[in-house]
């Protein structure tokens, strides 16, 4: 049995011919894409290493299966950046070291994506720590994560200011 | 005290200006983007996927494997079992040398531990693989399991660590203890830890006839490559090892695991490319662990506050088939000064995956039982926690009697109480609250780790278009060796950094040494400067003996090398570019190698550790008993740092471990079973973001001009130690309570009101 | 994970016929259905993915103050419901304190209701367990036993329900709308689990092919949103089910309390109301006194199953610290670690 899925990742139209119902998003992008940004950590929803965007939410892509998402618009750590001009988010990473193995990174800045775009942190450090709590980090990078998200809120406040202006 | 003199300077030296720059890291790009290719992320063409099924019990024999079931899942290729597998060149359970661990690579049916691989399914599907693993629904004998502390009768093991003795003394204890005009003697007990990188152990790997195309992570590229072709039987060269990228080891991908000899296994089987990647619960057993430990300590001092003796003994698990046994009580031999020092181990072994470094073997289980023991006997001595410290403050190593090559740990204790604001402490526990009401509780861990280095080899190449090359066999698991090693070499070459390629994480290149005892910059960096003096020399012997250069004659007062320019010491605007000298020596390139390798000499001369100071702030809620660290702070000296920016990023870690052990991770093993019962990330906790408010590193100046050229100790394991205890005393000065036992849970602080 | 059917039907009574052939089972965002799955703890052999059932993903209110919550409703678009929010504060703390941002964003209030134990013994599938086997035995007893049950435990069972937003809800008297083949019918979330007694394999009084399509909140629930806290004990600051947390509501007049809601999570196989610990603050003043009187109430029947007698002192605790907390007033914004003891919110809570 096969079962036609259409995915739209990273702005690309896909139609997929899944042949078994079993894979899961992540599974899809990593195994059958070649999108392999996204990691799997633990592969039970318990380290958001996977973690990618869907209809604009972030999600733990290893416990959603692909072929319930027809239809859905998906974005992935390999969308993020326009060529070599790096997202917001990514160049804070750098600049506030938000990272060392890089491992668990691509699930971070997706949700720090996702987590700016809840709109619900303020500036408040801590409802940042909070919000990038579905994220470990082995390596401790927690300190130059949170700066980064903070970062780069601002930064997307300041280019708005200056739409609106 | 032997002869020994500290090394020179080479005659022909680079002004550095990379060192000591807080470059960001130069695998950020790629890290940040997705486009870092870890081991897992390969795909070559024709690839099937390998799923190990593991065993359930912790002891016996697997009786029955359902290899029809498996096999008749569609997509099943082959399944691999002690019936039915390649031969291997090598035995599996054969020990040459101690760094050698034996490996569980379906030789027979015996079980020795829980989660030990018993056959490994191959499929043309990840889905199928790991469907078919489980259809194999084995069945068992099974023999009762040794588990835990008191699983099994106790003895003096061999040696601990990386061949320490098991024992060691100075003074006598006893007489210190009986001396004493106050005594403590505490039992401190420390849970089995899992490493758990963020990637799980991971192989993909092809055979080309009989040579191996490997990506793999790997802390140690040279041994695994040279494992890995013994087991098969090849020349090493053969093995082909790329690790650019590893996704975390702190020790766990030291040494080739077994389930990535699996993976070659499989491939070997199959004749097709293999990829086998650790499920997460899967990583509780076969790659390692911190052994569980009960260490009791026994403390006595004077009326003035002075240590008169030290007594550590621990105790601590190994498995039943190999020997690793954690270094504990060691820790004791370099912090205090005390004339009468005694270190000792006994181990027991039980039915678990042998143990193995993880991120400061011995010195992090080691160093909290020792610091809450300090904090003990200072609140015996009712003397404050950090002057107690400073009153037995270690002016030469106490084990030995060795002076320090340097030391400049009262700075890390002045400079951290400083900033911490330490000087408003009560010295009674349970006397600070916040606006909230919660208990606030201040601590103190005093922080050391070994300077080690090994032997590393690097090349270096000046090219005549005025770049380099700097080639060493490296890795970079997250501590930014990519960044800080093309630091050093950029030095090492008198280039600035954008002009020199970096080589490095293959097996193809020099080898570079283990990424382990955070000795790795150390000794892939020395490799680096002495391949960068090498090459140098040689473009500098071609300038100085060529009339025509305006270096001619400079070869009695040396050249200096900077900006990818040679000028004359005496004189520096006489000067000539790299280009130029090897252009007109009609050379394309020059070459040279350096290595590093630890001083015999400076070794017996001297005690070499980094150390530091931890300051921490806890709230523990007074009712409820939950805790958190809403401070931390680390004042750490050692000695040279290359680059401030990531040096601060590895204690910042190293800070999280200790909080970590302090309060939250541990495997809960069931003792009838000896199965771990949480082997996954939702139950073994490790701290989230919301654990870590505030987390400060001050990076103490130290020069230290014994322990190798550059002067640099190590900082990827530091924080470990020092911060664990720190938190401990911490939630003591908040509640009251001397929890022993550790992680410190809240239901400990609640049965003990 | 096992084979299976995938189906997705197109309206809910083509939904349940799928899901009454035995070995179904409702995919939803399948946060703990795959989990599971993976582990090989269930094995359904057709899944019947509901996510896409047009209708069940609103927020209905009611002009009485009640409102009626579509069973796909995602976690996190409920607890960031403005209005929701400020009806049922306690509610959206809850719901804000479980789990991760990702699984709140992708996980349902229907699935939520139905999420499955953590017990590690119940996902252990080497250990015996009578939830996955009926009459396997319970490898939990005499175990690893710090965050088993305190309350309604049997010998079969002693596995506790992970739920936070159940906890405030069956406070605030929940109803539960169920889809069967035999039409539609209420149930109060209270009485929708069931304790585990002999068959702990049986959670809830779900039959076969039954389907959650909402769940609805009185208006008169809404009349606590002034004095409504729910309070979450955990390992970790943020990401951890809970040890012992609780939900209180009050309503208070003149520093007299009218009514009072309280109801413990992480104590038993289901969220676990105390009317008689409610009752006995009706007509009290607020203040320490009579919220430790509840307490004692509220845990009079506990009893350890096993090393977890602390859970009991610990649940009497927060029981006082959540009335407390509730008594004082609900916050104006929500806390920056919502639940948690840690989560002050300048100004607005202050510790009794």
């Amino acid at each position: 049995m096969s079962f036609s899925t259409t995915l739209t990742v990273n702005g690309v139209s896909r139609t997929l011919a899944l042949d078994d119902p079993r894979v899961t998003l992540l599974d899809l992008l990593r195994e059958r894409l070649d999108l392999t940004g996204s990691k799997k950590g633990c592969d039970r929803g318990q380290c958001g290493a996977c973690t990618v965007l869907v209809d604009g939410r972030r999600i733990n892509s290893c416990l959603a299966l692909a072929i319930s998402h027809d239809g859905a618009d998906i974005l992935t750590i390999e969308g993020v950046a326009h060529g070599e001009q790096l997202h917001p988010v990514q160049a804070a990473f750098i600049a506030h070291d938000g990272l060392q193995c890089g491992f668990c990174t691509p699930g971070q800045i997706m949700s720090a994506i996702g987590l700016i775009q809840e709109g619900q942190t303020g500036h408040d450090p801590e409802r940042v720590r909070e919000g990038m709590s579905g994220n470990l980090c082995r390596c401790g990078a927690y300190s130059g994560i949170t700066a980064a998200v903070l970062e780069a809120q601002l930064s997307f406040e300041e280019t708005e200011r200056k739409q609106v202006a | 005290m032997s002869e020994f003199t500290p090394p020179k300077a080479p005659a022909h030296i680079r002004q550095g200006s990379s060192i000591g720059q807080p470059l960001t890291r130069r695998d950020g790009f790629l890290k940040v983007t997705g486009a870092a290719r870890y081991a897992a992320d390969n795909h070559p063409a024709g690839m099937l996927y390998a799923v190990i099924a593991h065993s359930s019990i912790a002891c016996g024999r697997v009786s029955f494997l359902d290899v029809d079931a498996a096999r008749g899942h569609p997509g099943v290729v082959d399944i691999m079992t002690p019936q039915h597998k390649p031969e291997l060149a090598m035995d599996p359970d054969a020990k040459l040398h101690p760094f050698m661990f034996r490996m569980d690579l379906l030789q027979n049916d015996r079980v020795r531990y829980a989660t030990q691989p018993i056959a490994v399914v191959i499929a043309e599907t990840l889905e199928a693989a790991t469907e078919g693993a489980l259809l194999l629904a084995p069945r068992y004998e099974i023999e009762t399991a040794a588990v835990g502390l008191d699983g099994a009768e106790s003895f003096v093991p061999p040696g601990v660590g990386a061949g320490n003795p098991a024992a060691a003394s100075k003074g006598d204890v006893q007489a210190g203890l009986a001396g004493a005009s106050l005594r403590i003697e505490a039992t401190y007990e420390t849970p089995s830890q899992y490493h758990n990188a963020m990637e799980p152990h991971a192989i993909v790997v092809a055979w080309h006839g009989d040579t191996l195309s490997i990506d793999m992570p790997t802390q140690g590229l040279v041994m695994t490559q040279s494992r890995i072709a013994a087991m098969f039987g090849i020349p090493p060269e053969d093995v082909h090892i790329r690790s650019p990228f590893l996704g975390g080891g702190f020790g766990s991908k030291g040494l080739a695991a077994g389930p990535q000899i699996l993976g070659v296994m499989a491939a070997r089987m199959t004749g097709r490319p293999i990829k086998l990647v650790l499920r997460r619960e899967q990583m509780y057993g076969p790659v390692g662990h911190r052994a569980a430990t009960r260490q009791t300590l026994r403390l006595g001092a004077d009326g003035e506050g002075s240590l008169t003796a030290i007594d550590h003994h621990a105790k601590t698990t190994s498995s039943t088939f190999d020997d690793f046994f954690e270094p504990a009580a060691d820790v004791s031999h370099t912090m205090y000064a005390s004339p009468a020092i005694a270190t000792s181990h006994e181990a027991v072994r039980v039915n678990t995956g042998t143990p193995l470094f993880m991120r400061a073997p011995g010195e992090a289980t080691g160093s909290i039982a020792l610091e809450s023991a300090i904090d003990e006997m200072a609140q015996a001595c009712g003397m404050d926690p950090l002057a107690f410290r400073l009153k037995n403050y270690a002016e030469v190593e106490p084990i030995s009697g060795k002076p320090f090559s340097s030391k400049a740990l009262r700075q890390c204790y002045a400079q951290g109480a400083e900033r911490f604001g330490w000087a408003t402490r009560k010295l009674e526990p349970r006397q600070m609250r916040d606006e909230d009401g919660m208990l606030v509780g201040w601590g103190v861990g005093t922080a050391t780790f070994p300077a080690l280095m090994f032997q590393g080899q690097a090349r270096a190449v000046l090219r005549a278009d005025g770049s380099g090359v700097m080639e060493t066999g490296a890795h970079d698991m997250g501590q930014g060796a990519w960044t800080a090693l093309a630091q050093i070499a950029a030095d090492g070459l008198g280039l600035e950094i954008d002009q020199v390629e970096f080589r490095s994480g293959t097996s193809d290149l020099p080898d570079a040494g283990i990424a382990g005892g955070s000795a790795h910059t150390a000794t892939a960096g020395i490799a680096i400067h002495g391949a960068g003096a090498d090459v140098i020399a040689k473009l500098a012997d071609l300038a100085t003996g060529d009339e025509r250069s305006p270096l001619f004659g400079a070869g009695n007062t040396g050249v200096l090398a900077r900006a990818g320019r040679l000028f004359r010491r005496d004189d520096e605007s006489r000067s000539e570019t790299y280009g130029d000298i090897l252009v007109r020596a009609g050379l394309a390139e020059i070459e040279g190698r350096g290595s590093s390798a630890p001083d015999p000499a400076a070794l017996s001369a001297y005690a070499m550790h980094a150390h530091g100071a931890v300051f921490a702030e806890v709230k523990v809620d007074p009712d409820l008993g939950q805790i958190r660290v809403t401070r931390l702070i680390g004042a750490f000296a050692a000695g040279t740092i290359i680059n401030p920016h990531l040096v601060r990023s590895q204690y910042y870690g190293g800070m999280i471990w200790g909080m970590s052990f302090a309060l939250h991770e541990h495997a809960i093993i069931d003792p009838r079973s000896g199965r771990v019962m949480n082997p996954n990330l939702g139950e073994y906790h490790i701290p989230v973001n919301a654990d870590v408010p505030s987390i400060e590193a001050i990076l103490v100046e130290e020069r230290d001009p014994y322990v190798n050229a550059l002067g640099i100790k190590g900082v990827g394991e530091i924080g470990v130690t020092g911060s664990a205890g720190a938190i401990a005393n911490a939630v003591w000065h908040a509640t009251g309570v001397r929890v022993r036992h550790f992680p410190i849970t809240l239901d400990r602080l609640i049965e003990r009101r | 994970m096992n084979r299976f059917d995938y189906i997705r039907p197109a309206t809910v009574s083509e939904a349940v016929a799928a899901a009454s052939v035995p070995g179904s089972a409702y995919l939803a965002a399948g946060t703990n259905l795959i989990d599971l799955m993976k582990g090989g703890v269930v094995r359904p052999e057709r899944l019947v993915d509901v996510s896409h059932l047009p209708g069940l993903d609103g927020i209905e209110h009611f002009p009485d103050g009640g409102l009626r919550i579509g069973a796909l409703v995602r976690n996190a678009d409920l607890a960031h419901d403005a209005d929701f929010a400020a009806r049922f504060p306690a509610v959206a703390e809850a719901l804000l304190s479980g789990a991760s941002p990702q699984l709140r964003n992708a996980a349902t209030v229907g699935g939520n209701l139905l999420q499955r134990t953590r017990c590690a013994y119940f996902y252990d599938v080497a250990s015996a367990c009578n939830k996955r086997t009926p009459g396997a035995g319970c490898d939990a007893r005499g175990g690893q036993t710090r965050l088993q049950a305190v309350l309604g435990w049997s010998e079969a069972c002693i596995a506790t329900h992970p739920s936070d937003f159940c906890v405030p809800l069956v406070a605030l008297d929940a109803i539960v709308e169920i889809e069967g083949r035999s039409g539609r019918r209420d149930v109060p979330l209270e009485s929708f689990y069931r304790l585990p007694g002999d068959t702990p394999e049986r959670e809830s009084v779900l039959e076969a092919g039954e389907l959650i399509l909402a769940v609805r909140l009185p208006g008169t629930a809404a009349a606590f949103a002034g004095h409504a806290r729910y309070l979450k004990v955990r390992d970790r600051t943020s990401y951890a089910f809970a040890i012992v947390s609780a939900a209180a509501a009050l309503q208070i007049e003149s520093g007299r309390i009218l009514q009072a809601r309280l109801a413990l999570g992480g104590v038993a196989l289901k969220p676990w109301r105390t009317r008689a610990a409610e009752d006995s603050m009706a007509g009290e003043i607020t203040g320490p006194d009579t919220f430790r009187r509840a307490a004692d109430i509220a845990l009079a029947d506990a009893q350890p199953s096993g090393d977890n007698a602390f859970k009991i002192e610990l649940a009497r605790r927060i029981v006082v610290r959540a009335l407390s907390q509730a008594a004082v007033g609900t916050p104006k914004r929500m806390p920056a670690l919502p639940a948690s003891p840690f989560a002050a919110v300048s100004g607005a809570i202050t510790y009794v």
